[in-house]
């Protein structure tokens, strides 16, 4: 029974079929795992088991009349909570949302109702997606599944968390300069951003409007395949989803990569680099030679510039977008205010994390008369430049291949009194979101028992090129099966 | 990784008067804490002067979209009972009501 935990799509799909277990037993007994797990994970900001138990009975119902269901219906997932989600509380991990209850959901929510999925909490997460580590939440801190001293990356840590440790069998997050990548490969599991414009934003809350895309966390290639061909697609409610069809990806997964060029960028592999992730990843890249791909190094030579660029362009767009949360709309207000401007003021620095006010001010000063083209304009620049390395390496090579993260998951509370430090940690992720290209990160070892993630890259809309080349890694090696030993 | 520091000086006003435009009350604390912070943020930035980007056009979003248009009809109406229930504050014929705007 308890071998379910870590169950792909399709094996609960098999399992409910054959009634090995129903999705009533299935869901209570993650639920019974979440709460037992809690108290050491914190992965979760609201956990709701009526709505989860109200809807896995549905299924069984169905499932009873032997009426045919779908691949998705009954699989229990969570959502990192700046998803807007109708009747359940959405906090975007902060207390200047304590409370909200959403009026509606957001679009990948309803896609993923209408499949039949079944919601079992709101995954914590740094304010409004403003971190790398999870710790900057106003809830609790996630804790890394492999060492609970340990951060658990971020801004989606608590998905991640869930997803690692078997709560759910996959989960969805938002990654706006690494924060499904970075999370998943300090947790040991997959993580997607898709291209920019892939997956609809609508009731999504926003962070950077132009690096903002939905992200998806599982335990294979395969189930992040399978959730993606749902959600992806234009959606009228978005306007920066374009109309570009949505591939199978499923069929893509099982084809050779034989063949198919990968290039190493010289960039990512620099001074900095701990010795055990970089032994990890060119072992990674051995095995994807011995599958048949030509591997070559190739440069991007404007990496180095990608944190600076970043930490303009997002602060800016955040400034602009953390403008609504002002005690007046939604969230907690200051009843003792003297006037309008104290209500706004009052408010916001009394719901707002510390990282939250840092970027807030940076992009406002980024932003402000005077300071525009020095700052805004010259990293959409830089923007352009990165972005021109990745089509001048797409020319060349099918995809990229580099480690996740420069660093294992570091200890909590290490790095929250160095901002800058802590910006470093999307040192590699960043480029790919600057360019809005597909990323994903698959498990590729340990090191002193923490998980090492392998990144590989692709152009715009290449999804199924970089889940055909994880798939093929991951068969090929397995790390993505290995469970924590205690938990 | 990538360290680059320059000793970038920020006053105590300039503070506060950005967190002013981001409507933030700031403790003494803070401020103090934010100039030093914010200082060296803006000092790493200033990396981006290596590069040469007179010739470059900016990138402001990497879809190429342009002007996406809808037809100006109702998809869909919004709950007007629930939306103005996630306000706080309270609420007179359908309007949410505030502190005076002006004194």
């Amino acid at each position: 029974m308890e071998d379910f935990f870590y169950f792909g799509i399709r094996e609960i799909h098999e399992g409910l079929k054959a009634k090995q277990f129903s999705a009533t037993e299935l869901v209570a007994a993650l639920l019974k795992r979440i709460e037992t797990l809690e108290s050491k994970l914190q992965a979760f900001i609201t956990i709701v088991p009526e709505l989860a138990l109200h809807a896995a009975a549905t299924v069984d119902q169905k499932i009873a009349r032997a009426e045919d269901f779908g691949l998705l219906e009954g699989i229990p997932m969570s959502l990192k909570d700046l998803f807007c989600t109708r009747g359940v509380q959405t906090t975007a991990g902060s207390k200047i949302l304590e409370g909200f209850v959403p009026p509606y959901d957001a679009a990948v929510v309803s896609r993923l109702n209408v499949q039949g999925t079944i919601l079992l909490g709101k995954n914590t997460e740094d304010e409004f997606g403003h971190g790398s580590s999870s710790e900057n939440t106003g809830f609790s801190v996630p804790r890394n599944p492999w060492n609970f001293e340990r951060v658990a990356g971020g801004s989606s840590g608590g998905s991640a968390v869930a997803v690692a440790s078997g709560e759910v069998a996959f989960a969805l997050g938002t990654d706006t300069g690494g924060s499904v990548r970075y999370p998943a490969s300090l947790c040991g599991c997959v993580g997607l951003k898709p291209t920019y414009g892939r997956i609809s934003r609508y009731g999504v809350i926003a962070m950077a409007s132009s690096l903002d895309t939905v992200g998806i966390l599982a335990r294979s290639c395969e189930d992040v395949a399978l959730v993606l061909q749902v959600i992806a697609g234009r959606d009228m409610l978005d306007s920066t989803t374009p109309d570009r069809s949505v591939p199978d990806y499923i069929s893509f997964l099982d084809r050779s990569v034989r063949g198919m060029k990968v290039g190493v960028p010289e960039e990512y592999f620099g001074e900095g680099l701990d010795a055990g992730v970089r032994s990890c990843v060119e072992a990674a890249i051995d095995v994807l030679k011995s599958l048949g791909m030509e591997v070559r190094s190739v440069q991007l030579p404007h990496t180095r510039y990608g944190v600076a660029a970043y930490y303009i362009i997002c602060p800016s767009e955040v400034s602009a977008n953390m403008a609504r949360f002002d005690g007046i709309k939604y969230g907690p207000t200051v009843q003792d205010a003297e006037n309008l401007m104290d209500v706004y003021c009052q408010s916001r620095a009394r719901g707002f994390h510390p990282e939250v006010k840092r970027r807030i001010m940076i992009g406002t000063y980024a932003l402000s008369s005077g300071y525009y083209d020095a700052y805004y304009l010259k990293a959409q620049k830089i923007r352009t430049l990165v972005r021109q390395d990745f089509d001048r390496a797409f020319e060349e090579v099918d995809v990229l291949v580099a480690p996740t993260s420069p660093t294992l998951a570091f200890k909590i509370g290490e790095k929250v009194n160095d901002p800058l430090s802590m910006y470093l940690n999307d040192s590699l992720t960043i480029p790919a979101s600057l360019a809005g290209i597909s990323g994903l990160s698959v498990p590729c070892g340990f090191v002193s028992g923490l998980p090492v993630g392998l990144q590989i890259l692709g152009p715009q809309f290449g999804e199924e090129r970089v889940l055909q080349v994880g798939n093929a890694y991951e068969k090929e090696t397995r790390w993505h099966t290995k469970k924590h030993p205690v938990l | 990784m990538f360290r680059y520091f320059c000793l970038m000086k920020l006053a105590r006003d300039q503070v506060l008067h950005i967190a002013k435009l981001a409507r933030l009350q700031l403790s003494d604390d803070e401020i103090e804490t934010y100039t030093n912070q914010l200082a060296s943020i803006l000092g790493y930035i200033e990396i981006l002067n290596e590069v040469d980007t007179s010739q470059v056009e900016p990138t402001a979003q990497v879809t190429g979209l342009k002007n996406v248009m809808d037809a100006d009809h109702v998809m869909k109406k919004s709950d007007c009972e629930a939306l103005l229930a996630c306000s706080p504050l309270p609420k007179e014929d359908h309007q949410i009501r505030v502190k005076p705007v002006f004194e």
